[in-house]
């Protein structure tokens, strides 16, 4: 008893010191409950990424409307990595370590998720990534609601197949990870299916490349061989605008040559002329013009959050919607803001997504989406002219890959594992 | 009289409304099916208005290939909206005639997908086949070569026989020969061969190999469609290199217009510029507020932003100049950094005056499309007036500089600046202003690269090295040395191109620049004489 005594008032007076160091800290994250914000603000991706930002400030915001979180109000923490790749760790540190923050929703590239990747591991936070990205991957930490491959371009050439009757194929990319990913994985389905090597055409363009005569006129011989021809473009970011303006002005309609984007949405196509544009296809998992009541009000409280009635919603914006809201759902379900309790409530978690259907959380930390084909129209809007019947889940690793297909991905315990290798039964150590 | 009149057209419009009636009655299905959502109802209506012989029926394809026909909110009916100047008009589908105001209301474009495009291109084409217009029946022609079924084919011989136009009647007999070179009898497929020659129409090359590659054609037919391949194969080769020639040049202009001012900032005054890009972007910047400013007038627009982007960057330039740059003369280091962060204090500028967003500039009519040579050439235009706009630029600098007296003072300061000032000349008013005109130049770039490039707060970045670069190679100090430099850069590019891709052509001309400097240290034309230890 006596030995208890001692125990417990050690304890106690363990707990007395711990509260007096941190105090400041505490009293002050007692009141609120801390999301961070990790996106550009300034450099070359703040073009996409700072509406981002403000979606999350919307979301915040309208949680705290709703009386808050736990009984907390929602306090969002916004810092500016300034699309510079090492500084995304930096600042995902200083969210987490110095700042307290429970869960942060940021990122958008490839390269910066890889930058913060060991910070969440190593401090074993929560990271919210609403891109859609080359799959390949899967962290204990990292909640990918973005899409993986198989919920954008597998399914996009799929409808390129069977419905356009696509014989041949130029996969036209920037030169970096996505891209190359994205384009292997494609060519090895497209073999899987049958079509030749001389049908398949691979061009690398640099970032921002603007000149685009030689590779449009390329393409057009590519496409006059007399059999059906697509173009299924990884083209990131800028380097879209003077493409479509070349494959315009080069007289190459969408209804001879489709170019099928991943990277291409609302956002891009409200900063260009959208005249030779018309016709040519997006695959995404949300279209601002889907119509549903879940979606005309997220369009409603965004367009009165930013006082704008011009702004345009889209995929990644709905990434974070669906994100948000399955943290704030793990969150009571698991009664607590730490990591560990969320990471694991948050599996098998469903939320409404924005086009009408449900979105969950897999083992694998992807999420399920339905997965829409969209023409651009002149307005700068798609209209949906394809969709998957259900919605598809997101799978980790690629079933096309040599390197990945006997990999899966499962966090739930006992194999809590990200690259789980099914013939050798075997969890390679690292984390992603 | 005027009563009798009345009477007798009245009498006549009764007469006239049995035999119309039946179409509107065939179009109102038709309108009902376009308001549905579902592409493939909406694709039912083409071939009912195609066929309905509505004197307006081709308009309407046309109007609905267009996204003119729009559909009112509240009820659903169809309007023709038509842009007339400022202001968009309603009219009736049906007459054409301008609806009332009070028929206003909000109105949704009717979507249509790339299958409707098709079958629209190709019902009003059949439609064209007898308009007025060459152009258009040429048009028509064109959309159905390759495509011919029975009903065509004899449409396409019956226009043949009245047909005036040269162009469309060459464009019949190809897309008809086309057809031939499927027939089972040899003499016609021999003659269709001799018709198309080395044609350059793709579907003239497709079909022949078909011809010289399938099992039943005879020996002679296959010589025969041989012969015209071998023709065709040559014919298309000068004009790939014609192609190549032409991109090369096109993408050099680009680079000696971003290079230009700095020819005269880096090269003249030896300034190391890092904001010159950024200089560009304004210029790019201003074409947009230009074109806010008149929005409906965009060849007008584009025309004024010329001049308004050389003050703009010109003003910000020499600001830049008298603020920082006169403080770190002879210090090239210091100046390389402070210009660097000038580029950057811009940039930022940018983006929180017009947000990190691209911003739209639109393109003139005048400069969309393409310079057809043949059919397996075509120029496109914008390309061709960026170039002739280069020369232009470059040839009133050269002016500026050898005839003016501005120009003899800035040549006179950089060859010898305590001579110059012994001479009278205010040398720091003389570095102003040079550097203002280089700015101004750079302005001038923005302009045009609004019309090939994205107008963002990173539009600079992505054409500084490039600049340096050519100012560099052509020689430090040398006008025309930057144009043969930009341009030969240029098209050493892009005929490295295509058989080594876009990453590694860059690369392979930027590790030729530099053994090239390893060699001649002083570009491509060095300056002589005294004026190179100035």
């Amino acid at each position: 008893m006596k030995m208890m005594m001692r125990h417990l008032k050690s304890t106690a007076l363990a707990a007395v010191a711990a509260v007096s160091i941190t105090a400041p800290a505490l009293s002050h994250a007692a009141d609120t409950i801390k999301v961070g914000v990790l996106h550009s603000l300034s450099g070359t991706m703040a073009i996409s990424e700072t509406t981002l930002k403000d979606t999350v400030l919307m979301l915040v915001d309208e949680q705290n409307k709703k009386g808050g979180l736990l009984g907390k109000k929602l306090e969002a923490v916004v810092v500016d990595p300034a699309s510079n790749w090492p500084l995304f760790a930096e600042k995902a540190r200083e969210l987490i370590s110095k700042e307290k923050v429970d869960v942060v929703f940021g990122c958008w590239t490839s390269v910066s998720r890889k930058s913060v990747l060991p910070v969440f591991e190593e401090l074993n936070s929560i990271l919210f990534y609403p891109v859609q990205y080359e799959g390949e991957e899967s962290s204990k930490n990292v909640f990918y609601t973005g899409a993986a491959p198989n919920q954008q371009a597998v399914p996009a050439v799929d409808y390129l197949m069977n419905d356009l009757k696509v014989k041949r194929w130029v996969l036209a990319g920037t030169d970096y990870v996505y891209p190359r990913t994205t384009n292997k994985i494609l060519e090895a389905y497209l073999k899987a299916k049958g079509v030749k090597d001389e049908d398949i055409m691979i061009n690398y363009t640099p970032f921002g490349h603007s000149d685009w005569q030689s590779i449009v006129a390329d393409i057009k011989k590519f496409g006059s061989a007399g059999k059906k021809t697509a173009v299924v473009s990884t083209i990131n970011g800028d380097a879209n605008v003077p493409f479509y303006k070349e494959l315009g002005n080069q007289g190459i309609s969408a209804e001879e040559i489709p170019v099928v984007a991943f990277s291409v949405g609302e956002e891009e196509l409200s900063g260009i002329d959208t005249k030779p544009l018309v016709g040519h296809l997006a695959a995404w998992n949300y279209f601002m013009s889907v119509d549903s009541a879940a979606n005309s009000d997220f369009i409603q409280s965004w367009h009165k959050f930013i006082k704008s009635d011009e702004r345009v919603t889209n995929d990644p914006m709905e990434a974070h919607y669906i994100g948000f809201n399955m943290w704030v759902k793990a969150v009571e379900k698991a009664g607590t803001t730490d990591p560990a309790a969320v990471q694991e409530a948050l599996i098998g978690v469903a939320v409404p997504n924005l086009s009408g259907g449900y979105a969950a959380m897999m083992p694998n930390h992807h999420i399920s989406k339905p997965v829409l084909i969209g023409e651009i129209q002149e307005d700068g809007q798609f209209a949906v002219v394809w969709e998957t019947p259900g919605t598809v889940v997101g799978d980790a690793w690629s079933d096309y890959l040599p390197g990945s297909k006997d990999l899966i991905a499962d966090w739930r315990k006992p194999l809590s594992c990200g690259n789980y290798n099914v013939k050798t039964g075997k969890c390679s150590g690292q984390n992603f | 009289m005027t009563k009798r009149l009345t009477t007798l057209l009245c009498l006549c419009l009764l007469l006239a409304a049995p035999i119309a009636s039946a179409d509107p009655a065939d179009l109102t299905t038709a309108f009902s099916l376009l308001g549905e959502r579902s592409f493939t109802k909406k694709a039912e209506a083409i071939p009912l208005i195609a066929n309905s012989g509505h004197p307006r029926a081709r308009q309407l394809l046309s109007a609905l290939l267009e996204g003119q026909l729009k559909q009112r909110k509240t009820d659903g009916r169809l309007v023709w909206v038509e842009q007339q100047g400022d202001t968009e008009v309603l009219l009736d589908p049906l007459t054409g005639a301008p609806l009332a105001e009070a028929e206003g209301g909000q109105f949704t474009r009717l979507t249509i997908n790339n299958q409707m495009r098709v079958q629209l291109r190709n019902a009003i084409a059949d439609m064209s086949l007898a308009d007025a217009d060459p152009a258009v029946r040429l048009a028509a022609v064109r959309e159905m070569t390759g495509e011919l079924d029975d009903e065509r084919a004899a449409a396409l011989e019956r226009q043949l026989a009245d047909e005036s136009s040269s162009a469309v009647k060459a464009a019949i007999e190809t897309a008809l020969a086309l057809r031939q070179l499927q027939s089972a009898d040899d003499a016609t497929r021999l003659a269709a061969i001799q018709q198309l020659g080395s044609s350059l129409e793709p579907q003239a090359q497709l079909r022949l190999t078909t011809l010289v590659e399938s099992e039943e054609s005879s020996p002679a037919v296959k010589r025969a469609a041989q012969e015209s391949l071998r023709g065709i194969e040559q014919r298309k080769q000068l004009a790939a290199l014609a192609e190549t020639l032409f991109f090369g040049l096109s993408l050099g202009s680009v680079l000696v217009l971003a290079a230009i001012g700095l020819a005269i900032t880096f090269g003249v005054m030896g300034v190391i510029n890092m904001a010159h890009g950024e200089l560009m972007m304004l210029g790019a910047y201003t074409t947009y507020v230009v074109q806010q400013l008149l929005p409906n007038q965009i060849g007008l627009s584009l025309a004024l932003s010329i001049p308004a982007a050389f003050v703009v960057a010109g003003l910000v330039g020499v600001a830049i100049e008298r603020g920082v740059i006169r403080f770190l003369y002879g210090r090239p280091l210091e100046t390389l950094l402070a210009t660097f962060g000038i580029s950057l204090v811009l940039q930022q500028l940018v983006r929180t005056i017009f947000s990190p967003l691209n911003r739209t500039v639109a393109t003139p009519e005048f400069m969309s499309g393409t310079l057809e040579i043949n059919a397996a050439l075509s120029l496109t235009l914008n390309r061709l007036y960026i170039f002739a706009f280069c020369l232009l630029v470059f040839a009133a600098l050269v002016l500026v500089l050898k005839r003016t007296r501005l120009g003899l003072q800035v040549r006179a300061v950089s060859q010898n600046r305590a001579m110059a000032r012994a001479m009278g000349v205010r040398s720091e008013w003389v570095d102003a202003l040079t550097f203002g005109l280089g700015s101004g130049i750079a302005g001038v770039a923005g302009v045009a690269l609004s019309q090939l490039t994205n107008v963002g707060p990173n539009l600079g970045q992505a054409y500084i090295i490039d600049s340096f670069m050519v100012v560099v190679f052509g020689g430090v100090g040398n006008l025309w040395g930057t144009l043969i430099a930009g341009l030969s850069l240029g098209v050493a590019n892009k005929v490295l191109e295509p058989w080594a891709g876009a990453v590694l052509a860059k690369i392979l001309v930027l590790v030729f620049i530099i053994l090239f400097i390893q060699k001649r240290p002083r570009g491509l034309f060095p300056q002589k004489g005294r004026a190179v230890e100035a």
